[in-house]
């Protein structure tokens, strides 16, 4: 995935400025900022959801130029907050993900069934199948909403802050599913995050933007430092050198 | 979609069918009705055999569709603008058509048969003007602003047609009948004149409950999905809205048939419009045929608008369905 220049504007005002974003095959990229800084905005663009100026490539090809079926089979997304249709069951939700496989007018197929249940069966869901979505607890739902994009077979991951309503335990058991996925299917993921240490934990590489603009990038070392948190954040707090990724404990001057 | 609702359907309609034929002035026995519908040997006498087919079943026929069309136009609107409360006549059909018949009730000398071209092209007219007002033209066009358009079209154009019934004050009874709703003075005319657009419009609709299911995530996680809203809604509209003119013009008004079908076919068997498109037909179609039926019997030899007996039975119930639905499923 590779991003030049995206200028995005929302009602008239101009949401994202200039971001240029590369992502490479297998790569963890997540982006970080604070709130309203356009972190959804950029992910939606990507998703070819919004009307954008610049250029957004996947695997070399300019989406816009890629059919809505053909866009949906390379990249899947999951909001920041999916809608859940009221009474439907866990199955005939990750059923929608097969959308872009079944003709308009058509039915699901027998191989989209088997692509769900093997997917239901990755993620744990089985025992959940027939059970209603509005019914499960917020860890049980992030898994299945990540189990309809696994369902659409896509190779490029969008995932708008998933972990935002988990408590910690559940925030690292889906994000630890997620980075299994990544690996075992050669998934690439491009995430935003709220939770800064965690963000470093996963990513590979971390984009802060800031006010619509892209502040830093890099490895998540170089972009979470005392001075751009407090820059970009208006934030006061302490990194401390982890095993995986820089600690980011907020402290009292 | 569950076979067995299918089945249930099937038999509804079956049996409104055979209750619609035998029961009247002249009572026969069902199973000779059944067994005439079928070519059989019924033991009917002729002028029985008559009154089953040529008087009655016309009527029948057209209670079934336009039952079926009303309560699956409903559905589909309700799947269009994720609105569980959409009705038929919610982007200005219904006052269309009531400023087409009363056009052509005060202006024709014909009354009658101007009445349901007139009430069609009305109709019509009053869902394009909607379509322009909330569709073209705003930069920001949601579902929303298509059902206020419906709001501002049925409102003038009611003013019209109130200004012009006061105008011809002659007419306000025959207006009046006319939107109580009526079925069938005109024998197997108004059947084929309905049936064409009645048949398209199921067909078209029918075929997209899924594509209705994968709208009920919203717009945009639809399109993250592949799948395209904004085409699906306009097919649908027009495929809805021409059924909903026909229906209208050849019955009127009948208030509450694609409000309660599809709620109740909703509450017995499921959310997916897979199941709730042809389910509503053919509920929709049998629970007509019986309140038809109903409006024949209740004060014979005269017969209550059938808008009148749906709007007493549909109004206490979908308040009964409203309490006992779960909070948050509506
Ligand atoms: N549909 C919209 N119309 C107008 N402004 C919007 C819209 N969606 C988001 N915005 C604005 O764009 C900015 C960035 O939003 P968003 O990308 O959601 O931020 P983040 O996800 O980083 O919190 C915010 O200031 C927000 O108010
Ligand atoms: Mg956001």
């Amino acid at each position: 995935m590779s991003a030049r220049s995206v200028t995005v504007a929302l009602d008239d005002r101009t949401v994202l400025r200039g971001a240029d974003l590369d992502v490479g095959a297998g790569e963890w990229v997540t982006i970080i900022g604070p709130n309203g800084a356009g972190k959804s905005t950029l992910l939606r663009a990507v998703g070819g959801l919004l009307p954008f100026t610049g250029s957004i490539e996947l695997f070399g090809t300019p989406i816009t130029g890629l059919r809505r079926r053909e866009r949906a089979r390379l990249v899947a997304t999951v909001p920041q907050q999916p809608t859940v249709p009221p009474g439907i069951a866990v199955l005939d939700y990750v059923l929608l993900g097969r959308t872009p496989y079944i003709p308009t007018l058509g039915r699901e197929s027998r191989s989209d069934l088997e692509v769900v249940h093997g997917v239901l069966e990755r993620l744990d869901l089985t025992g959940f199948a027939p059970r209603p979505l509005e019914r499960l607890s917020g860890g049980e739902r992030q898994r299945v909403f990540l189990a309809r994009a696994l369902a659409q077979g896509a190779t490029l991951l969008l995932l708008d802050e998933p972990t935002a309503a988990l408590d910690i335990g559940h925030q690292q058991e889906v994000l630890e599913l997620v980075d299994e996925l990544r690996r075992d299917r050669g998934l690439t993921v491009l995430t935003t995050m709220h939770d800064l240490s965690v963000a470093g934990e996963y990513a590979d590489r971390l984009v802060l933007l800031a006010g619509g603009r892209i502040a830093a990038a890099g490895k998540p070392a170089e972009v979470l430092t005392e001075e751009n948190l407090a820059t970009h954040y208006g934030a006061r707090v302490r990194v401390i050198p982890g095993e995986h990724g820089p600690l980011v404990v907020p402290v009292r001057s | 979609m569950k076979l067995r609702w299918l089945i249930a359907g099937l038999a509804a309609v079956a049996v409104a069918m055979v209750a619609g034929l035998a029961l009247g002035p002249l009572r026969l026995p069902p199973v000779a009705v059944a067994l005439e519908l079928l070519h059989l040997h019924s033991g009917l006498t002729p002028r029985e055999a008559a009154v089953v087919t040529e008087l009655r079943l016309p009527r029948v026929v057209l209670a079934l569709l336009v039952g079926a069309t009303l309560a699956l136009a409903g559905g589909c609107y309700q799947g269009v603008f994720r609105n569980p409360l959409a009705d038929p006549y919610l982007l200005g059909v219904a006052a269309g058509a009531g400023l087409g018949a009363t056009v052509a009730i005060a202006f024709t000398s014909k009354g009658g048969a101007a009445v349901p071209p007139a009430a069609f092209a009305g109709a019509l007219v009053a869902v394009v003007l909607t379509y322009l007002l909330g569709a073209a033209g705003t930069r920001y066009r949601t579902p929303a602003t298509l059902i206020l358009a419906g709001v501002a079209v049925t409102s003038f154009l009611t003013a019209v047609q109130t200004y012009l019934q006061q105008r011809n004050a002659e007419t306000i009874r025959e207006v009046y009948s006319w939107l109580f709703g009526r079925l069938g003075t005109a024998g197997w005319h108004d059947v084929l004149l309905l049936l064409p657009y009645a048949a398209v419009s199921t067909a078209v609709i029918v075929a997209h409950g899924r594509s209705l299911d994968v709208l009920a995530v919203g717009d945009e996680e639809a399109a993250s999905l592949g799948a395209n809203p904004k085409r699906t809604r306009y097919i649908l509209i027009v495929a809805a809205s021409l059924a909903t003119a026909a229906a209208v013009a050849v019955s009127g008004l009948i208030a509450f048939v694609g409000i309660i079908v599809p709620h109740t076919v909703r509450l017995l068997a499921g959310t997916s419009y897979r199941a709730i498109l042809p389910l509503s037909a053919l509920f929709g179609g049998a629970f007509l045929a019986l309140a038809d039926l109903a409006a024949r019997l209740v004060l014979a030899p005269a017969e209550v608008p059938i808008g009148v007996v749906t709007a007493l039975l549909g109004a206490p119930f979908f308040i009964v369905v409203m309490r006992t639905v779960r909070r948050g499923s509506v």
